[in-house]
């Protein structure tokens, strides 16, 4: 990928790092029902 | 009386004080080629590697590994997690020991060691991370002493100073945690100032955040790790309260390390997307990078949760172990594998024999005192006279 402005930069960068918070927002409740749905 | 004699001389000479006595020799004729001789008759360190395996592993590690103790007091005393109760003595006892020989190992790696105390007393350099770190170590050290006489008080009887201390646990475990996010975190800072010379794939602008959230699950890992090795060789001094709660201590730090090294994972992606260092992932030292992410975080992160899950205390103890082979690989990476990563071959740090053996030797000795204090004070066992105390 190759960027020409720091504008293009961040928004890329910016742009994948909320998709991966938003992947972890989800991700993180599902990993504790998994650690958790089998404990009295 | 004879009989006796040979019988005493035979407990002495057990295997282990066999060994750990030739590495504590070897420790000590190495520890007077230092302070006879210099730190350059002993190491390889120089002006572009002035920090080695001294600092990579005894004090980065010894940091981090000792992270239990923040860990396991902050569960009982401040979340009320009183079924982990039985652990809090040995992982403040694991946790003192380790802080403290971070400070002896200080004195092998600094050229004017009997300088140690200065930023503290004489000229504080208050805008420098290490002496955050040099202050937050020398207080973290004394709350962690005094977090650990109670055990010894009880050991020498002395009944009013002991319960003195005790009163204080709150306040010192409260302080303990504070002192700890602040210096766990300010370790990977002072990578941060060397952009230049740290791998993009460890350099980030979190790695203080890094460091901080590693340490929880390098504490926890330790905590289990330690106590499957204490049930092998001391389990003749464990109590059974300390026996019926072990395999609580286990499961829940078991899941409680799976979920935050999870977290982990997460945030180091986000590093990597913040800093578009991706491409970075195809060379040799991304290969390495995601033997270190992959290999011993998402690994054993996985096998805590399926332990945690089928109530398998086995996974959860291998787990444990290959995490700390996996926090001693990560703090070794950004100090001395990854850093300076530029440099031809020839420049390259590798430490010499006696740096290693001077890190061996620091082991060993944490290893004995450690044994010395829990086949004496009530450390894997709750002192009759104390059950109803706390």
């Amino acid at each position: 990928m190759e960027f020409f402005t720091l504008h293009d930069f961040m928004t890329y960068s910016k742009g994948i790092t909320y998709l991966i918070m938003g992947a972890i927002l989800v991700f993180m409740p599902l990993y504790w029902l998994y650690l958790t749905d089998r404990d009295d | 009386m004879a009989k006796e004699n040979i019988t005493a001389e035979k407990q002495f000479l057990t295997p282990f004080n066999v060994v750990a006595g030739i590495i504590l020799l070897v420790g000590a004729v190495i520890t007077i080629l230092r302070f006879t001789k210099g730190i350059g008759a002993v190491t390889n360190l120089d002006n572009n590697n002035p920090w080695g395996l001294w600092i990579g592993f005894d004090l980065m590690c010894g940091v981090a590994l000792a992270a239990g103790g923040y860990v396991t007091s902050s569960a009982c005393y401040v979340f009320g997690l009183k079924k982990y109760h039985s652990a809090v003595r040995p992982a403040i006892l694991t946790a003192f020991l380790g802080y403290a020989l971070v400070v002896f190992a200080l004195h092998y790696d600094v050229g004017r060691p009997w300088r140690l105390p200065y930023p503290i007393f004489y000229s504080q350099g208050t805008s420098s991370l290490l002496f955050e770190v040099g202050l937050c170590v020398f207080l973290y050290l004394t709350v962690l002493f005094v977090e650990s006489t109670p055990a010894a008080f009880e050991w020498l009887g002395f009944k009013k100073i002991r319960a003195w201390v005790v009163r204080l646990t709150l306040v010192l475990t409260i302080f303990g945690v504070v002192l700890s996010t602040l210096h766990q975190s300010s370790l990977g800072a002072l990578f941060q100032i060397a952009p230049s010379k740290l791998h993009p794939l460890w350099y980030s602008g979190y790695l203080h955040v890094y460091f901080f959230i590693s340490s929880m699950f390098a504490g926890m890992s330790m905590v289990i790790f330690e106590g499957t090795l204490a049930h092998k060789w001391l389990h003749h001094k464990m109590d059974e309260t300390h026996l019926a709660e072990a395999e609580g201590v286990v499961l829940g730090f078991g899941k409680a390390a799976s979920f935050v090294m999870m977290g982990y994972i997460g945030i180091k992606l986000i590093g990597l997307a913040v800093d578009n260092n991706w491409h970075y992932l195809t060379t040799g030292w991304g290969f390495w990078f995601l033997v270190e992410l992959v290999g011993f975080v998402l690994f054993p992160a996985i096998l805590y949760g399926m332990g945690a899950r089928e109530k398998n205390t086995t996974f959860i103890r291998i787990a444990a172990f290959w995490t700390v082979l996996g926090i001693i690989l990560n703090r070794l990476n950004i100090s001395v594998i990854a850093f300076n990563y530029h440099l031809p071959s020839a420049d390259r740090y590798v430490p010499s024999f006696m740096e290693v053996g001077t890190t061996i030797f620091i082991v060993t000795l944490g290893v004995v005192v450690y044994k010395f204090i829990t086949t004496r004070m009530p450390i894997l066992y709750e002192h009759p006279d104390y059950k109803e105390h706390h």
